[in-house]
């Protein structure tokens, strides 16, 4: 710095016209994407949305080819077409490894900045808490919603290229054509995004108020574990249909004929249930917290 | 106290009976401290002593437990991140994204800002001499280049108040030279600085007013000149009868520690007043002045007397009744309750609130 004082003048403030701009959350939101981007640990959810789609194609070839079929309508259909390839990764996964995917970033979204301590970086700058919090919500949204994609078009492609592009047949036994069934899957995906997001708006609800990503990463994957554990147990029945794991399934509905859209309201207003009070936490904890750490 | 959206002539930090609590630890205990327009105000004290607390209050980052903190005239707490408009610094080390490159680092604050400084970027960069450095990662910054990027990060905002924690830290003996020479270039271009710093010759060297606490308060603040002065000084005396002028200043009230050498001659301790007295008393006794000299108190020898108590009452460094700001006197007199008899630079504050 031995030519500060000389070249400083330049850059020190041209005194009285410097009135700052908040910034759009918008902004916020696109710096939140580059830093997810610029983190290794996204790519390892993303992998894993690429990895295990193309692993279950591979294996399913392997199975086929070795004389076994599956138990279930789609696995039965699989070396008919391609295209039950996505459903079939999509019931695989949707229970764990895409809650894991959506709460790797959602649960440390915010811990993270609290752990290297750049929280205090960005909240002494013009934006607001309140845009910072909506941005890393959006952002982990993002995540969530961009894993779910890649998995499901990885799986189209890797199934279409094993078996095709043809018709397939519904749970109702009905059949549908290869088109319209590509377009039912990604309002599948649509569907299937309901509980997911809830998972993720928990997932940063617990990244918020625990300032740990670790335990907000596991705390958010236990979430659907212990409700699975629940939903195990006899004489809770009647709690099943307002657990988030149930309404992991509701996006089946889309597959039947005629279509059962119950589920899928259902699975609307209970997952609001799981969501808005996260958000409400998470919210109140963040515009209140001390940044004490960094 | 001011508006939420007031401005214009509204003190760069005003702080009233600021506390923070975490459960039964005070961190901070009613402190109030005015930094005006243009000061390069020091904040001093021990670790431990709650300057960082304070500070990050001050930018909004830590609630008080009671009191308030406002930034020309905003408080953070009320009106969020409005209340940072044209102040910049950091608190403790600063922190980036290890990820990115310094660069981007500034291009993301500069975007949280509103976008304004990404025309700087290159400037900021220059003054802190990163250039070079700035397309690698942070990640392998050293701490003097991650301080650096910190003073950078705060000029993109060209803030007329610059908060600095430690902003030597970590830096070599030219760092901290440049340091030294941009905070004074900062003051020279009408910022107030608001510095906390352990490094008490280079409070010495630039502040001229300082605050000083110690456990959560405020035992001092005010101009550094009027603290050194009231802090008392030594005097060393040259007489054509030493032995004799010995024996006046022992006899002179409020003359302390008086001592003669061959060497130094005569010294002793007073305040300006009784030096007069002295000087009036020895012409009467026929003993003629050669020299008198004054030796200021360092800001080093009163910090450690009014956070470690060097140096008891009755010493007759203390200064007298009726000193001190208002923040001194509130601070002060919680002090002085508590131990104050071996402080007398606490009683600083003990006089009447102006």
């Amino acid at each position: 710095m031995s030519t500060a004082p000389a070249s400083a003048a330049a850059a020190l403030p041209a005194a009285r016209e410097r009135r700052t701009r908040r910034p759009a959350t918008l902004t916020v939101y696109r710096w939140e994407l580059r830093k997810l981007v610029s983190q290794r640990r996204t790519y390892i959810g993303l992998g894993l949305a690429i990895f295990l789609p193309v692993l279950f194609v591979v294996v399913e070839v392997i199975r086929h080819e070795s004389g076994h079929h599956g138990d279930n309508q789609f696995a039965r259909e699989l070396t008919q077409s391609g295209l039950a390839a996505p459903v079939l990764m999509l019931i695989f996964l949707s229970g764990f490894f895409l809650p894991l995917i959506a709460a790797l970033v959602s649960g440390d979204i915010v811990a993270n900045e609290d752990g290297h301590g750049t929280l205090k970086t960005i909240l002494t700058r013009s934006t607001e808490r309140s845009q910072v919090l909506g941005a890393k919500l959006l952002a982990a949204v993002t995540y969530a919603i961009s894993s779910l994609l890649t998995a499901t078009i990885v799986s189209t492609i890797a199934g279409v290229a094993a078996w095709g592009f043809h018709r397939i047949i519904t749970f109702s036994n009905t059949v549908v054509s290869a088109p319209k069934a590509l377009g039912l899957l990604f309002v599948a995906d649509a569907c299937y995004l309901i509980p997911l997001l809830a998972l993720v708006c928990i997932g940063v609800m617990l990244s918020t108020v625990t300032r740990n990503s670790a335990a907000a990463v596991v705390g958010t994957i236990a979430v659907p574990i212990v409700l699975f554990i629940v939903s195990a147990i006899p004489g809770l029945e009647s709690i099943h249909p307002y657990l988030i794991t149930e309404q992991f399934e509701a996006w089946q509905g889309l597959l039947r004929t005629p279509t059962d859209w119950a589920p899928i309201l259902h699975s609307l207003w209970v997952c609001a249930l799981y969501a808005a009070p996260a958000l409400v936490v998470a919210y109140l904890v963040f515009l209140r917290r001390d940044v004490a750490g960094g | 106290m001011s508006d939420p959206a007031s401005d214009g002539e509204a003190p760069p930090v005003r702080a009233r009976g600021l506390v923070k609590r975490y459960k039964e630890v005070l961190a901070v205990d009613h402190v109030d401290l005015n930094v005006n327009l243009g000061d390069v105000y020091g904040f001093l004290g021990p670790n431990g002593a709650g300057k960082t607390t304070t500070l990050r209050m001050a930018l909004g980052l830590i609630m008080p437990s009671e009191g308030r903190v406002e930034l020309f005239g905003r408080d953070p707490m009320r009106v969020g991140a409005r209340a940072l408009e044209g102040v910049a610094g950091f608190v403790e080390a600063p922190t980036f994204y290890p990820y990115l490159t310094g660069r981007k680092n500034l291009e993301l604050l500069a975007a949280l800002d509103g976008g304004g400084g990404r025309g700087r970027i290159e400037e900021v960069l220059e003054v802190v001499e990163l250039a070079p450095r700035a397309q690698h990662r942070v990640r392998g910054y050293s701490h003097g280049m991650r301080q650096r990027l910190g003073i950078a990060a705060a000029l993109l905002r060209r803030p007329r108040l610059m908060i600095l924690d430690e902003p030597a830290t970590g830096l070599d003996p030219a760092g901290m030279r440049d340091m030294r020479l941009l905070i004074r270039r900062l003051a020279d271009e009408d910022i107030t600085v608001l510095l906390s710093s352990h490094q008490l010759p280079e409070v010495q060297e630039l502040c001229d007013r300082v605050a000083i606490v110690d456990r959560g308060r405020v035992v001092y603040e005010g101009a550094l000149a009027e603290l050194r002065r009231r802090g008392g000084s030594t005097y060393r005396l040259r007489t054509t009868d030493d032995p004799r002028a010995v024996e006046l200043a022992r006899a002179q009230a409020g003359i302390e520690r008086v001592d003669s050498s061959a060497e130094h001659g005569v010294s002793f301790q007073a305040r300006e007043h009784e030096v007069g007295a002295l000087s009036l008393a020895l012409g009467r006794a026929g003993v003629a002045i050669l020299s008198l000299t004054p030796e200021l108190a360092t800001l080093e020898d009163l910090f450690f007397r009014l956070t470690e108590g060097e140096g008891s009452s009755g010493d007759g460094q203390g200064p007298g009744p009726g000193a001190g700001s208002p923040a001194g006197a509130g601070a002060g007199a919680g002090a002085g309750a508590g131990d104050g008899s071996s402080r007398p630079l606490q009683t600083v504050g003990e006089g009447p609130s102006s």
